[in-house]
């Protein structure tokens, strides 16, 4: 039974969450009196250590100086908000149905902005554009397809809300929406439905957050192994609306080789397969209308799933390379051989020193001789220039047979490339970054340092030239607009293909000294995926267009794609209803 | 950057440091044996001469072109790949630093012999050096002399830059001992054509790209495809601009540096040579002994010599908005694609504004004034107006924007007579009347064709000094006899005459395509600040002052004028109706002997096969 009257209920996640910076309120990067980098709270390994090499890593790479910060607003004025352009007879309705809503401007401003650099930096700043009028929580499908059919007869606008953790401008309200916009929060939409132990599937209310997914069914033995970076806060609507990539891809597969089955409501009415075949050939796959629809055609309610059992065993590894042309060259040979791990990354060599500067203080006298020893063993006696090496971690998962033979095939391929094994520990890290790297950000904006990351597609002969090229233009482009300190600009390759793989960029500059960092990002980002559109990588691989990355959709999916597209939408959404403009 | 500056005159340039000054006063051989570290290229793969071939074997792209050629011609894999490997081994460079040490310690001392000074800018240098660690770079000579390349090789090992791999000419090989001695120098060696040899190509291609991609060394080749008899700038070729372009088009390197050389000579080694062979008389076949023969050349005085190095120019920022690189995406890199006809075009407008930057950094000698006016007046000129018309000549060109080496604190007259003495042989000064003539003790019997054809060798040399300020006033002179002819003072009316005028040369000046109005403005800026012209909004109007320099501009585009009717007149009287190309040039030749070049001949039938006045039909 839910509560009518609902501010508190807003869900227990926003409470815990930063209003204005990624993740839980209690976990995030200080430099302490000592100028010392810590990590508080307790939700996480690196929780409450001491990283004492953080430090001079920032200021070393950014220029960036600890005396001078550029502290967020500390908290949300709310009389920057403008009052909600209410569609009154609707909202009765809405009431009448019984639906929990709010009007709250907190609500609404923590469901107006997704985790791009300029909205998170406009809320530091304390600047609050247009945010949704109403925010509404459906607890079931019929509940949403209540709203779907309250808003086509008011004619709102309706933006699907899952975790937040967009990075496409996709919960970002257009500008040009006169109506009033609601944001409809998925968010108590989170049961396990059923799990059918026979076909290995589960049947999931499309809200559920990835973390809760996988704990309730880690309850029962099972997993989705679907692992996306944001998984704490990302949802599985989410996950389908963008055609979301897990971690361990290589095992469980993305989000379109998982689902067995959608649910969705669209202003015409349900759209859903009528059985669990793990195959059709019923004409194009309707799921692949909804996959990666961003929210534009209707709110995917619930998702059948594939399961499996828990591996029994898991086991982290790294490797490190002379240089990133051996990895990309391993990697792709790993590719060519199909035994790719559950996982495999190859850092370039800034973020492998990025890795570094995060390792917490050593406890014991004993550990740093054996760091030292390891470092001697790979400069000195192997030859390996720090300033070229990089490295790659890896997750075997499976049974401890072949976890272990696996391991060992993979290891003797990277021995061919020049690869040394270097540790469980360097690959537990590598994978710990990711998750941190979104809260390390808002410790760089405390102090004049602002990046995001992307991501593309690419074949593999194209690796190496498009990670040289997008990561040298980014630099010449900041220095051509007068960003004073050279920026971070680094990568990694993170997924593999058998015919490409992911890569991943990160990039970051200090930002002293300019007027408007904001839109020098912007114009860097801009610039860095043309290059990446130059050299053959692909618009997006996983994060999704949303608006930021419109305008290069016809290019990337012809004229005649983007038309068949917009006329799925015409027929689906007339009126539209699920407004937000993205994609199309 | 590669857009002019509407404001021409204010172009800055270098200044210029004598090189041999040093040469002179501290032993060669030494010199030629010093410690040679040359700046580096910060992507540089080191790579081996030997490693370099095998690569090219081996790549991608010449694998797949083996198999096609192999399933074409039905020969076995093996075997076209043989053929690839010998095709490789006579072209492929040995660079060897003691050749090249051999050649500094030669050079040093023939340079010193036959120029007096060779000037370099040193901030071009430095430049250079700057260009050299963060792309890879293609140098891009003007040539006009054999000294051209070796000029280049010497000066880069001067300045302690890397030696320059130079795309030679075939015909270099058939000299048996220079032609090693040049491969082990650092110049590979192309057939002359090789149109439709595919594996030729790309065993090609593939060689100049891979040394490229590794950064191995600066590729160096002349966009004007060889040696411009005329001393006028050549229509460029595209096709080595093409494939050095390619691996940045491809993604295969993030940015090419190209940077335009504009070498300038005093006096050219060639200078009758090419006269000779402009009116028909065959060109000696490159021979060791032919050079051996030619050591004369030494014991004369070539006065100064200019190497200008300009300012690198980036292809990305040449290609951006032009060339969209994702049209690459969809094919593998490695399989040989023709450049489509957008990219075509880019190359084509990339590789004549190239040729425009060699031309504005060509220094010029007062000697190039003088001879454009003697030129003028056939019947030659008395000292006194020679050197008042010399003088308000290189105002003129000043203004215009050239790039005029006059010497500074010194009097016009010393000026003229320091060119005319080093010229002489193309001169007769008697009683202060100057004029060209044969100055070589006319032999006995000399035939009334001899004389006439000794005249116009002396012409013709003349005439390629003159060729040097062309393009200074090609653009004015262009629109002075436009001005003439439209019998209009309507702007339009104007720049019609002015754009068929330019359309009809186009084949024999350097003149951008697509640039019809932006020249057309440049030239009625230049005339107008000059105040020859008022330019108003619908009409030019010439202003009383401006009649001399309107005349002057009209007769330098005079001879061209003349040149063409005559091959129009030839064509409409003369022909029958299987004229075949090879009968043209002698027969054009015969049918009006005097000042008529070949190279002018074979400029105006091209212009007239491409403005469709004539058709070329194939037997």
């Amino acid at each position: 039974m839910l509560l009518q009257n609902s501010t508190c209920r807003a869900s227990e996640g926003q409470e815990i969450m930063k209003w204005n910076g990624w993740g839980y309120s209690d976990s995030r990067f200080l430099f302490n009196k000592k100028g010392q980098a810590e990590f508080t709270g307790k939700r996480y390994r690196l929780s409450g250590l001491i990283l004492p090499s953080l430090k001079d890593w920032f200021e070393g790479t950014f220029g960036a100086n600890l005396q001078h910060r550029s502290p967020a607003t500390p908290s949300l004025n709310l009389s920057a908000v403008a009052p909600p352009h209410l569609n009154q007879p609707f909202v009765e309705d809405l009431k009448a149905a019984g639906l929990s809503v709010s009007h709250d401007p907190e609500d609404r401003v923590f469901r107006a902005h997704g985790h791009c650099l300029h909205e998170v930096f406009a809320l530091r700043e304390g600047r609050i554009g247009r945010v949704p009028d109403v925010v509404v929580w459906p607890s079931c499908h019929n509940d949403v397809e209540k709203i779907v059919e309250l808003a086509c007869k008011h004619n709102v606008c309706l933006i699907p809300y899952g975790g937040g953790t967009s990075v496409s401008s996709a919960l970002e309200c257009p500008r040009e929406e006169t109506r009033s916009i609601v944001s409809l929060d998925t968010s108590q939409m989170n049961r396990i439905l059923w799990i059918d132990e026979k076909n290995l599937t589960a049947h999931v209310e499309a809200g559920i957050i990835g973390q809760d997914l996988e704990r309730q069914l880690n309850e029962r033995g099972y997993c989705t192994g679907h692992e996306p970076d944001s998984m704490e806060f990302s949802s599985l609507g989410g996950w389908v609306a963008t055609r979301a990539s897990g971690m361990k891809k290589n095992i469980y597969g993305n989000i379109e080789d998982l689902v067995v089955h959608i649910k969705m409501v669209t202003p015409r009415g349900v759209i859903e397969k009528s059985c669990l075949g793990p195959r059709m050939s019923t004409g194009p796959d309707i799921h692949h209308f909804i996959l990666g629809s961003e929210g534009t055609l209707g709110v995917v309610t619930e998702v059948t799933l594939k399961i499996r059992p828990i591996p029994e065993y898991q086991k982290y590894g790294s490797v490190v390379f002379p240089n990133f042309q051996q990895g990309v060259a391993c990697l792709r040979e790993v590719a060519r051989q199909r035994c790719a791990p559950a996982s495999i990354r190859l850092m370039d060599n800034e973020q492998f020193q990025f890795g570094h500067a995060l390792k917490p203080q050593v406890s014991s006298i004993f550990t740093s001789f054996l760091d030292g020893l390891k470092k001697f063993y790979i400069t000195k006696f192997k030859g390996f220039d720090p300033h070229h090496l990089c490295v790659a971690t890896l997750l075997f998962e499976g049974d401890r047979g072949k976890v272990l033979q696996h391991e060992k095939q993979v290891y003797d391929i990277a021995a061919k490339f020049g690869g040394l094994a270097a540790g469980e520990d360097n690959g537990q890290r590598g994978y710990m970054l990711t998750f941190v790297i979104a809260y390390l950000r808002d410790l760089g904006m405390d102090y004049y340092v602002i990046g995001e990351s992307f991501e593309t597609s690419v074949p593999w002969d194209r690796v190496l030239d498009l990670c040289r090229n997008v990561k040298e233009r980014i630099v010449r482009e900041c220095k051509e607009r007068g960003v004073q300190f050279p920026p971070l600009s680094t990568c990694r390759v993170t997924q593999t293909y058998d015919a490409g793989a992911c890569v991943y960029f990160y990039f970051a500059f200090n930002y002293r000294g300019l007027s408007d960092p904001v839109h020098i990002y912007e114009q860097v980002e801009h610039a860095a995926r043309e290059e990446i559109l130059a050299n053959g990588g692909s618009l997006s691989h996983h994060h999704g267009v949303g608006k930021l990355r419109k305008e290069w959709m016809k290019e990337s999916v012809s004229g005649v794609g983007l038309g068949m597209l917009k006329s799925v939408k015409e027929y689906v959404d007339p009126q539209n209803i699920f407004g937000n403009g993205n994609l199309l | 950057i590669l857009s002019y500056p509407r404001h021409p005159v204010l172009k800055k340039r270098d200044d210029f440091e004598d090189v041999l000054e040093e040469r002179r006063r501290s032993s060669d051989l030494r010199y030629a044996l010093r410690c040679y570290t040359p700046t580096l290229y910060k992507g540089l793969v080191p790579c081996k001469v030997s490693m370099l071939k095998s690569i090219v074997l081996q790549s991608d792209h010449l694998q797949c072109v083996i198999k096609q050629v192999s399933s074409e011609s039905g020969d076995s894999t093996e075997c076209v790949a043989e053929e690839a490997s010998l095709i490789l081994d006579e072209m492929a460079h040995r660079m060897q630093l003691s050749t090249v040490r051999f050649f500094v310690f030669t050079l040093s001392k023939a340079f010193k012999r036959l120029f007096r000074s060779v000037c370099v800018n040193e901030e071009g240098i430095q430049r250079l050096q700057q260009a050299v660690q963060e792309h890879p770079v293609v140098l891009l000579p003007s040539h006009r002399s054999y000294m051209d390349f070796l000029m280049m090789s010497y000066l880069l090992y001067m300045f302690d830059l890397p030696l320059p791999v130079i795309a030679a000419g075939m015909d270099f090989m058939s000299m048996k001992f220079i032609g090693e001695m040049l491969r082990m120098s650092g110049a590979f060696f192309i057939r002359r054509s090789f149109g439709g040899d595919k594996l030729y190509w790309a065993v090609f291609s593939e060689y100049v790209k891979t040394m490229l991609r590794k950064g191995y060394a600066p590729i160096e080749f002349f966009l004007e495809g060889t040696r411009s008899r005329t001393c006028k700038s050549l229509t460029p070729k595209t096709g080595l601009l093409n494939i050095v372009m390619e691996p940045f088009f491809k993604g295969e390197l993030f940015d090419v540096s190209l940077v335009p050389v504009s070498i300038s000579y005093e006096r050219v080694l060639e200078e009758s040579l090419y006269a000779r062979e402009l009116l028909g008389v065959p060109k000696p076949k490159e021979s060791t002994s032919g050079l051996l023969k030619a050591r004369r050349v030494l014991s004369e005085d070539y006065g100064s010599m200019h190497v200008y190095f300009g300012h690198p120019v980036s292809v990305r920022s040449l290609a951006e908005g032009k060339i969209k690189r994702s049209q690459y995406n969809l094919l593998p890199r490695y399989i040989p694609q023709k450049p489509s006809v957008d990219t075509h075009e880019f190359l084509n407008d990339a590789a004549f504004r190239l040729v425009r930057i060699q031309e504005e950094n060509m220094v010029l000698k007062p000697w190039v004034l003088i001879a454009t006016l003697l030129l003028q007046n056939p019947d030659g000129m008395d000292l006194s107006s020679l050197t008042e018309q010399t003088d308000w000549l290189r105002h003129l060109a000043l203004a215009f924007g050239a790039f005029l080496d006059w010497p500074d604190h010194e009097a016009c007259s010393e000026v003229i007579s320091c060119s005319l003495a080093l010229h002489r042989r193309l001169l007769s000064v008697s009683a202060g009347h100057v004029q060209l003539s044969v100055t070589d003790a006319p032999q006995v019997e000399t035939t009334p064709e001899e004389a006439v054809f000794q005249r116009a060798v002396v012409v013709l040399s003349c005439a390629s000094y003159r060729n040097q300020i062309l393009h200074v006033f090609l653009r004015p002179a262009l629109l002075a006899v436009a001005m003439q002819s439209a019998n209009s003072s309507r702007k339009d009316d104007i720049y019609n005459c002015f754009n068929f005028l330019r359309n009809m040369f186009s084949n024999e000046f350097i003149l951008c395509p697509g640039d019809s109005v932006q020249d057309f403005e440049e030239a009625c800026y230049l005339l107008m600040k000059r105040g020859v012209l008022q330019v108003l909004e619908h009409e030019i109007v010439m202003s009383a002052s401006g009649q001399s320099t309107l005349a002057f501009l009209c007769s330098v585009l005079e001879p061209f004028l003349q040149g063409y009717q005559v091959v129009c007149r030839y064509l409409c009287e003369e022909t029958n109706e299987n004229l075949t190309e090879k009968e043209f040039i002698p027969a054009v030749r015969s049918f009006c002997f005097v000042s008529l070049s070949s190279d002018l001949q074979k400029n105006a039938l091209a212009a007239l096969l491409r403005l469709k006045a004539v058709r070329k039909v194939k037997v």
